[in-house]
């Protein structure tokens, strides 16, 4: 990795983007805040709150069933934030299911899976760095159906074992699921050769690209990825909402997930028969606002641009682990030739949560702990990270206050 | 020195400290100078659960009164695990069980702590009373 300097990731738009982020602009104990836990949420823009608010103050109303414009206003603004998002990953919008979040979308697949496809004696793969919400579920559906959970292991610098991936898959596998950036790690992983891999030998793959949606661009058919899962709130927009992206021909033969209101065609109490995809799988009244609100989130992230958030995004990675280094004792905890901008690291003996502690009082926002990642930080051997993970908004001075706050924390630790 | 009195005392200590960025300077020394557990006691049995970091707390009664020690692997839990030793450990269980804790909210920690600390904080505080009730029961049978 060359070393970036601040000079050459000058880039004016840094800060208009800025300014279109009300809460980057207050103190937090005293300090400008420096918020660095975009991995586990990013914060919104102005577009986002305010296309909630309208939502809320003009059309306020529920979908697909009402006959009134108001119902009609929202059941449109709902349809066009499933084509935006659609659009947004190079799927067709039918592809395209709305769920509370990535968790929720791997587990609808689980469950679909463990119903219908899944006997005793096949393999589900997932991987070593996954984060809990791509194992339990698996677990559980393996469990149940007397499967095994096959873990594709990983060097110490984090990167997947591909060779021991290859070996791993026969006819018994069932279904590979695989995270795309590693959120503890922030490792790349080479999702399109694990795709290509994997259907060699005729099996489906799962992304979880709950890391990926807000710096990488994603299209799904050039991928020819099964299903992929992303969150609305890592992606610059609203939590409890996020979509599961599957193929067609996947979504039409998984049962549905939850039965309700919306997901039908006909009821009766002898028998029921279920809508198309996608709204199978959409039972009850939806996350409405928050569905309107992700579309939003999707228009500002075209707006500034995917290619230019991934490029900038690299630079800034390559300055902060530079300028990380010259912390004395500092280890980084992932070290892949092909990483994002979450960026992993102990310092000598000190505990992440005291580092995490100290650096909030100096206003910073970084992410402690194991990530909801255990087995990971059990694989090597930490009770956890310091994690700081970058967001298109931040910028070089954001990175020199980190720096500075990691060594005084280290100093009052040490 | 009393239960209460340990508390005034504390809050006493904190009322010279400008910022919190000094209160987390004391509280680091606090402990780094906690005495260290017994490893023997560092055990699964011992472990409190609820926050990001792990805490092992050991109490055992010595002449009627109940001594606690324990330890963590992050010093800042170290330091507030500290704290609630001075005040409690040392007491007969029967006042440690009927203590009324307030020294945590009048120097500003809870609202300073983030949820799991504090919920740390709290589970290590219920452990300790827990430990009280139970000698206090046996102590009565006996």
């Amino acid at each position: 990795m060359e070393t970036a300097t601040a000079q050459d990731i000058l880039w004016p738009e840094v800060e208009l983007i800025r300014n279109e982020f009300p809460i980057l602009q207050q103190t937090v104990n005293g300090r400008p805040l420096v918020y660095l836990d975009n991995g586990a949420t990013t914060q919104k823009p102005v577009s986002v709150i305010r296309s909630m608010q309208e939502y809320y103050t003009q059309y306020n109303s529920n979908v697909h069933r009402g006959v009134h414009t108001l119902s009609q206003q929202a059941t449109a603004a709902y349809e066009a934030a499933r084509h935006a998002v659609a659009a947004f990953i190079g799927a067709h919008h039918h592809e395209v299911v709305f769920t509370k979040g990535t968790t929720d979308a791997i587990n609808l697949v689980a469950a679909g899976f463990r119903k219908s496809f899944l006997r005793e004696g096949d393999e589900i793969i997932i991987s070593a760095m996954e984060h809990h919400s791509n194992i339990v579920p698996w677990q559980l559906a393996c469990e149940e159906k007397g499967a095994k959970l096959k873990v594709v292991p990983i060097s110490d610098k984090g990167e997947l074992d591909m060779d021991a991936f290859r070996s791993m898959l026969n006819p018994r596998v069932k279904l590979v699921s695989i995270t795309w950036i590693s959120n503890t790690l922030g490792t790349v992983n080479p999702v399109k050769d694990i795709i290509d891999l994997a259907h060699e030998q005729g099996i489906p793959v799962m992304l979880d690209a709950a890391q990926a949606a807000a710096h990488t661009p994603i299209k799904v058919h050039e991928l020819d990825v099964d299903f992929l899962a992303l969150s609305g709130h890592k992606l610059f927009g609203p939590t409890g909402i996020g979509i599961l992206f599957g193929k067609e021909s996947w979504l039409e033969q998984l049962p549905p997930y939850q039965g309700g209101g919306d997901m039908i065609k006909h009821v009766t109490f002898e028998k029921t028969t279920y809508a198309d995809v996608p709204l199978k799988f959409e039972a009850g009244t939806p996350a409405i606002c928050e569905a309107i609100g992700l579309g939003a989130a999707v228009a500002w992230v075209n707006k500034v641009g995917i290619h230019k958030i991934q490029a900038y995004e690299h630079q800034l990675t390559e300055y902060a682990v530079a300028a990380l280094k010259q912390i004395e004792g500092l280890r980084f905890i992932g070290e892949a030739k092909h990483r994002s901008g979450a960026i992993s690291f102990l310092v000598g003996d000190t505990h992440p949560s005291d580092v995490g502690v100290l650096l909030d009082q100096q206003g910073i926002a970084v992410r402690t702990g194991h990530h909801c990642t255990q087995p990971l930080c059990d694989r090597f051997g930490i009770p956890g990270t310091v994690r700081a993970s970058l967001a298109v908004y931040n910028t070089t001075d954001d990175i020199d206050r980190l720096v500075e706050g990691v060594r005084k924390a280290v100093t009052l630790l040490g | 020195m009393t239960i209460k009195e340990q508390q005034d005392r504390i809050i006493e200590d904190f009322e010279v400290f400008g910022d919190w960025m000094e209160k987390y300077e004391y509280i680091i020394q606090l402990g780094k100078d906690l005495p260290l557990i017994d490893p023997k006691y560092k055990t699964d049995d011992n472990l409190i659960r609820g926050c990001q970091s792990k805490v092992w707390l050991h109490a055992e009664l010595q002449d009627g009164k109940l001594v606690f020690t324990a330890d963590s692997d992050a010093v800042i839990t170290k330091g507030l695990v500290s704290l609630v030793i001075q005040v409690l450990s040392g007491h007969p269980p029967k006042d440690i069980a009927e203590a009324e804790i307030y020294f945590i909210d009048a120097i500003g920690l809870t609202s300073h702590l983030s949820p799991t600390r504090s919920n740390g904080l709290l589970s290590m505080l219920k452990q300790m009373k827990l430990y009280a009730v139970a000698f206090q029961a046996k102590s009565m049978q006996n």
